[in-house]
């Protein structure tokens, strides 16, 4: 993953250093604002790749600093960051120009995957194309067939949408819960891991009887497809 | 004295002062409308009574002139009673007759009235009499009246009888208000000290009911139910506080003592890392505990996170079983979905999936049979009936003994048995909550063997317009 330039507009100092610290050890940029003026004057002119917004901030609120950036046409991607972390609330921050939303308390890995995607939509991924490749394997958005080094592999519907977003996000971490959110369009956590049985089917399909595994557990965070190869 | 003030100030007393009150101004008005009724009817006989003997005399007198005449009111005037007679001659002086004196202009002005006189024999004794006076031919004035001494009596008799009867109204009622203040006083009086006792705490306490199931009683009775449901509300309330203390203080301790373990230890940085990584698996838990306790308790307070929709819970139950199967089939179950056509309904589908993933979770996690020759199965099916749609799941395990199973809709409930498995007894308390919310029902039922828990929300008309 690229360096990213990020700006974490937040009141909370502790959470603030914390978020800072933890994505320099990542290997981003990390600005911080305390309030939302200040965010919204330092979002305004800086050329940030990722907004990390709290919802409740003081001088302005999360959202309607959100907003004011989106009626400058300015588009970068925000990520809300929010105590309130129900449905609606949810529904709330998307619509009002926010791209994800984390309710808090997270994890450190769910949010630096998410921010990833996000800074990758902004750095442009154009409609993705037709044909997903990674190593040997080949996913045809089209025909909705894979192969693996020139072998028919079947797949279930939802396994094609698991390992569909899974190669579109190849080379990022994508956590449990953002694969509830976008193969399932579940937004609660099931009681029991469900989605770690659904990984080990794909693996089984994509990876045994290859040298080269292309579908990887991150620990503490989640799953990753890539080339392990290259 | 205040303990009679405080009577005073009843209601019941007040409303007697003013039933008393109309009903004294009605006996007056029924008394004085009787008796001016009854005076009109003595005074119309009496005019008719001198009408006629003066009718009677006039005629004696054209018959055998004054002499005649003057003769017959001697005799007349002798004889006791209340006639008066008088005749004068044109001098106005009187030649017969029992009347001593009259006012003055009295026997100028011919007519009927109203007079005052003196009669023969009782000089000084003022009278009132209703008089005739008539011109006879020559001169002479012929009068003829009735004393009114009976008519004033009949108004005293009725005058006497209109105070003495006000003054035992006014005595009746003002004892008869004192009473009824008094009975009603020492009841409210009753429930309010029993309404003190209930604010100081004792929350068992109930008001006193009488048997007359009057509006009192009534009153008690509905605050006596009012009471109840409280008492059960905080008793639920206490309870729920209660395991929630219990439930989250473990998974605390756990936390709590990993942290101590790994700084007491001086273990190498693998210890370190994995009582760390044990810490974040904890905190996850209680992060999950509290995100479940705060859904449930948006639900019950009727918290809806977005209007509802139509959506088809066949899809849904589908979903949920696609979500589940491999770890179903991991588990050595089958998992089967039977769906009826059209199943649609309206609500919240993202609520209504994770109840049912719940529901499923739970299956698959108690649901396993007792005896090895049992298939493990479980079954979820979607049925439409007129107004709602039933989803339920069923299990072929150890089910829940009837006693149980309201009980086990509560959070933080988990029976025994269970107890060995991860979870956090919220999950049944959720698809409740989740049923409730929609107007709907949960229920539990055995399914001979195992457990089959139902959801009915309401279904929505298949001719509307088709969802996005």
């Amino acid at each position: 993953m690229s360096e990213m330039r990020i700006l974490i507009i937040e009141d909370d100092p502790e959470a603030a250093n914390y978020l800072v610290k933890a994505f320099r050890e990542a290997g981003h940029t990390a600005d911080h604002a305390a309030d939302g003026l200040a965010g919204y004057a330092r979002a305004s002119d800086g050329d940030y790749d990722v907004l990390i917004v709290d919802r409740m901030l003081p001088k302005m609120d999360g959202l309607s600093l959100i907003g004011g950036l989106r009626e400058q046409k300015i588009e970068t991607p925000v990520l809300i960051l929010s105590a309130l972390g129900q449905v609606d609330d949810r529904v709330k921050g998307l619509r009002a120009g926010g791209d994800d939303y984390l309710g808090k308390p997270y994890a450190f890995s769910e949010l630096l995957a998410r921010v990833e995607v996000l800074s990758r939509r902004k750095n442009g991924m154009p409609g993705a194309p037709t044909v997903l490749r990674i190593a040997d394997l080949e996913l045809d958005r089209l025909g909705h067939t894979l192969t693996r080094a020139g072998k028919d592999i079947p797949l279930q519907p939802r396994e094609y949408r698991l390992l569909e977003y899974l190669m579109r996000h190849a080379g990022q971490v994508v956590t449990r819960t953002m694969l509830l959110e976008h193969v399932w369009d579940y937004h609660f956590d099931p009681q029991t891991n469900v989605i770690d049985v659904h990984i080990s089917r794909l693996r089984a399909k994509i990876d045994k009887g290859f040298n080269t595994p292309l579908l990887h557990t991150v620990r503490g965070a989640g799953y990753m497809i890539r080339d392990s190869a290259r | 004295m205040t303990a009679l003030g405080k009577l005073f100030r009843t209601t019941a007393f007040k409303l007697s002062i003013a039933y008393l009150i109309v009903f004294a101004i009605l006996a007056g008005a029924v008394m004085f409308w009787v008796s001016s009724d009854m005076r009109r009817v003595i005074d119309e006989q009496v005019e008719a009574t001198i009408e006629a003997e003066i009718k009677g005399l006039s005629d004696l007198y054209r018959q055998g002139g004054v002499r005649r005449l003057v003769d017959i009111i001697d005799r007349r005037s002798r004889q006791p009673g209340a006639s008066l007679y008088l005749v004068t001659n044109f001098q106005g002086q009187a030649i017969a007759g029992n009347i001593l004196d009259l006012p003055a202009g009295v026997l100028t002005s011919p007519g009927i009235r109203e007079t005052a006189y003196e009669r023969v024999g009782e000089a000084g004794v003022d009278r009132r009499a209703l008089a005739r006076i008539f011109v006879l031919p020559g001169g002479f004035r012929l009068l003829v009246g009735r004393d009114l001494e009976d008519r004033e009596t009949i108004a005293r008799i009725f005058g006497r009888a209109l105070l003495t009867s006000l003054f035992w109204i006014t005595i009746i009622g003002m004892i008869g208000g004192l009473f009824v203040a008094q009975r009603v006083l020492r009841r409210v009086d009753a429930m309010n000290d029993s309404a003190q006792r209930i604010m100081e705490g004792n929350l068992a306490q109930r008001l006193p009911v009488g048997r007359s199931n009057d509006e009192l009683d009534r009153l008690a009775t509905n605050l006596n139910s009012m009471l109840e449901r409280i008492q059960e509300l905080m008793t639920g309330l206490r309870e729920v506080s209660d395991n929630i203390a219990h439930d989250l203080k473990t998974p605390l301790t756990r936390l709590r003592n990993h942290a101590e373990q790994a700084l007491r230890s001086p273990g190498s940085p693998e210890e370190h890392r994995a009582s760390l990584e044990k810490m974040i698996e904890e905190s996850d838990n209680l992060i999950g505990i509290f995100n479940s306790l705060l859904t449930i308790a948006r639900l019950e307070a009727g918290a809806e996170p977005s209007a509802p929709k139509r959506f088809d819970a066949g899809q849904v139950a589908k979903d949920v079983a696609e979500l589940y199967e491999p770890l179903a089939e991991e588990a050595g179950f089958s998992l089967t979905v039977d769906v009826d056509t059209d199943c649609w309904a309206n609500g919240n589908r993202e609520l209504v999936s994770q109840a049912l993933a719940n529901l499923v979770d739970n299956a698959l996690k108690y649901g396993a049979p007792e005896d090895a020759t049992t298939e493990r199965a479980v079954r979820m099916e979607i049925r439409r009936n007129k107004q709602a749609v039933e989803i339920s799941v069923a299990d072929r395990g150890a089910g829940i003994p009837a006693a149980d199973r309201e009980r086990v809709l509560g959070r933080f409930i988990r029976l025994e048995g269970s107890r060995s498995q991860p979870g956090s007894g919220l999950g049944l308390s959720l698809a409740a909550a989740v049923a409730r919310l929609h107007n709907g029902s949960i229920r539990l039922a055995d399914n001979a063997p195992g457990l089959r828990v139902t959801i009915a929300i309401p279904a929505a008309d298949r001719t509307a317009i088709k969802p996005d």
